[in-house]
């Protein structure tokens, strides 16, 4: 009998994976050990100190930019999930209807299409509202990012959905519940840890947008992650590791909750 | 006479495709109170649909249902005083066993401590007491069974439906359920519809049965009606084992005639009810309803072929002269000394109205 191909095997399997590892995790771990730094480098170590951190932490900026951060993520998750509920719903517990796998693409649209050009339609199109309306405020911002992060809260919610008995909700339904309690009692409560899951993906992905935001944003209307690219532009201290450093480490604890909730079992 | 507890008529299911599939055609029933009823059938006769309609999972494309002579056709599930012991059972995982047993009451907006009641007596009835505040996860399959049996039973419907609830069990456990399932209903005297594909099943439960196949009702009658006196060579043939027999009719006299066998002898059979057969006709004779015997005193004769012993019974396989073969089951006896043996020259007899004569 063939013997099974099996790629660790291969010559050579070791070493590039170990160059691979290398070079996803080095670049992050310098830049976590560079936010030590007591010295004004970001390339020649000088000590341990919490100074960049301190810094980081008093800076005015660095807090409206935070905040900012936070409120959009907190909107756009929040709203982008409960929509994501309902078109997850609509494609899972409805009769199939023509043209769902149109609806399924265009759900998930954000994922396909390139960043940029979202942003560049995002920005003509909040121009235009602009221009008409006068409102120059974060709702802007919230409703971009409300749009990308649809797919990523929906995607984890239909999954739950679909491998979930229908014979349970037919069972409610055969115990007098009817439709929105057979939702509340019996759906809803097994459907949370995929909406939980959905909504951190959610506002992972928002506290770390980049490219929409730049395009999008008004005057003063930094957030974190723009805020540290503005930064860049001129003196680069490792502040920037500091704050980076701790978004590395909410990501990190986000990431870890969403794999415990997703392997969670009702 | 008061109106049937369940009542079908000319109830058709079509589902679209190319071609349409019809899952049910034409059927009409009626189901009495207090009546254990069974609709037996292989799979994809219909027997599920005809089930998922009461519960209103399905909608009938044509016909009417009624349930004491109301109209439950356009009626969602939530509003028919029916429940269903789902096959997979549909225990809802995230509550626990004494939370799943009063869902229903719960619904029904009836006051807590009746709901706690209720639920103490049906947890009794089904031998789960102390199960109550265990997750549903964590219990035996059989006590899921149990669970999802009290969980139906717990708002007092009307009528309980039951999808092959037994199927999932093992032999031994599902022989002590079919007896704790007939008497959970001789004591709530709720009516039982029932749906399996096992015909053992069919005939120890139930007061009546209905045989289904290809979206139809072949046969409505009770245990011994269907197995004595099948009307068509699906029942026959579905259900126990049958010898069929080719014969001719001689003289129909209503709910006899006089057949005439391959072998010139005539015998009397029963008629189908409502049929006037003529010319060829096929008889059903069941394997235990017959006996061997000597080559001139019996009604076919043929020789001996093969003697299969079974413990309980023995089987007599007999090829006929006319070319047919025929087997003879005969219970043992202890110290029994078999009077033929393979080879020999014998006859098949069996009494006057034993046969059946079938409709095709």
């Amino acid at each position: 009998m063939a013997k099974r191909f099996q790629i660790q095997q291969m010559p050579g399997f070791r070493t590039i994976a170990v160059v691979t590892f290398v070079l996803l995790y080095m670049p992050i771990f310098l830049l976590v050990i560079y936010s030590f730094n007591a010295g004004t480098s970001i390339a020649i170590w000088e000590g341990f100190s919490w100074r960049w951190y301190v810094s980081a932490w008093d800076n005015q900026q660095v807090q409206e930019a935070t905040i900012r951060s936070l409120v959009i993520a907190f909107w756009a998750s929040a709203i982008s999930t409960t929509l994501a509920v309902l078109a997850a719903l609509a494609t899972t517990r409805t009769r199939k209807f023509k043209g769902q796998a149109a609806v399924f693409a265009m759900i998930n649209q954000p994922l396909m299409v390139p960043e940029i050009v979202t942003a560049v339609a995002l920005l003509i199109f909040f121009a235009m509202i602009k221009v008409a309306t006068g409102y120059t405020g974060l709702m802007y911002l919230v409703i971009a990012h409300t749009a990308f992060c649809i797919p990523f809260a929906y995607l984890p919610i239909r999954a739950r959905l679909i491998g979930m008995d229908l014979a349970l909700e037919q069972a409610a339904a055969d115990l007098y519940a009817p439709p929105f309690r057979v939702f509340t009692r019996i759906t809803l409560p097994q459907l949370w840890p995929g909406i939980l899951a959905g909504a951190m993906l959610a506002f992972v992905i928002s506290l770390d947008d980049v490219v929409i935001t730049e395009f999008v944003k008004s005057a003063g209307q930094d957030t974190l992650p723009t805020y540290m690219l503005g930064q860049l532009r001129r003196v680069v201290t490792p502040e920037v590791n500091a704050i980076s450093t701790v978004l590395l480490g909410i990501s990190v604890t986000m990431v870890v909750a969403f794999t415990a909730l997703s392997k969670l079992k009702t | 006479m008061t109106a049937a507890a369940i009542s079908a008529r000319n109830l058709r299911k079509v589902y679209p495709g190319s071609p349409d599939v019809v899952a049910l055609a034409d059927a009409s029933i009626d189901i009495q109170d207090n009546e254990f009823f069974t609709l037996l059938g292989p799979s994809g006769c219909g027997k599920t649909t005809l089930l998922r309609m009461i519960a209103g999972f399905e909608h009938p494309t044509s016909g009417t249902l009624t349930m004491h002579g109301e109209d439950l056709t356009n009626l969602p599930p939530y509003k028919r005083p029916v429940n269903t012991v789902f096959q997979s059972y549909a225990l809802f995982p995230h509550l626990t066993v004494a939370q799943n047993i009063g869902f229903g009451l719960e619904m029904l907006g009836k006051p807590k401590d009746e709901i706690k009641e209720t639920v103490g007596e049906m947890m009794e009835l089904v031998k789960m007491s102390q199960m109550a505040d265990r997750q549903t996860g964590q219990i035996s399959g059989g006590q899921q069974q149990r669970v999802a049996l009290a969980r139906a039973l717990a708002p007092r419907p009307k009528v309980l439906l039951l999808d092959e609830p037994l199927s999932a069990l093992d032999f031994k456990l599902r022989k002590d359920m079919q007896l704790e399932l007939k008497r959970l209903q001789t004591e709530t005297g709720i009516t039982f519809i029932f749906v399996t594909h096992d015909q053992e099943e069919a005939l120890t439960m139930s007061d009546r049965i209905a045989v289904m196949s290809a979206g139809t009702i072949r046969q409505i009658g009770g245990p011994r009606d269907i197995y004595d006196r099948p009307a068509e060579r699906f029942v026959a043939d579905f259900i126990g084992d049958t010898n069929f027999v080719p014969a001719q009719i001689a003289a129909n006299t209503g709910n006899d005639a006089q057949v005439t066998l391959s072998s010139g002898k005539t015998v009397t059979a029963k008629m189908p009810e409502g049929t006037a057969l003529t010319g060829k006709v096929t008889l059903a004779v069941r394997p235990e309803h017959a006996s061997i015997g000597a080559e001139a005193a019996g009604l076919l004769p043929g020789r001996l072929s093969e003697i299969v012993y079974f413990g309980t019974d023995t089987h007599f396989h007999v090829a006929l002269d006319d070319g047919t073969g025929f087997v003879v089951r005969s219970q043992n006896r202890p110290n029994e000394t078999l009077a033929f043996s393979t080879g020999d020259r014998i006859s098949v007899d069996f009494a006057p109205g034993v046969g059946q004569v079938l409709r095709d």
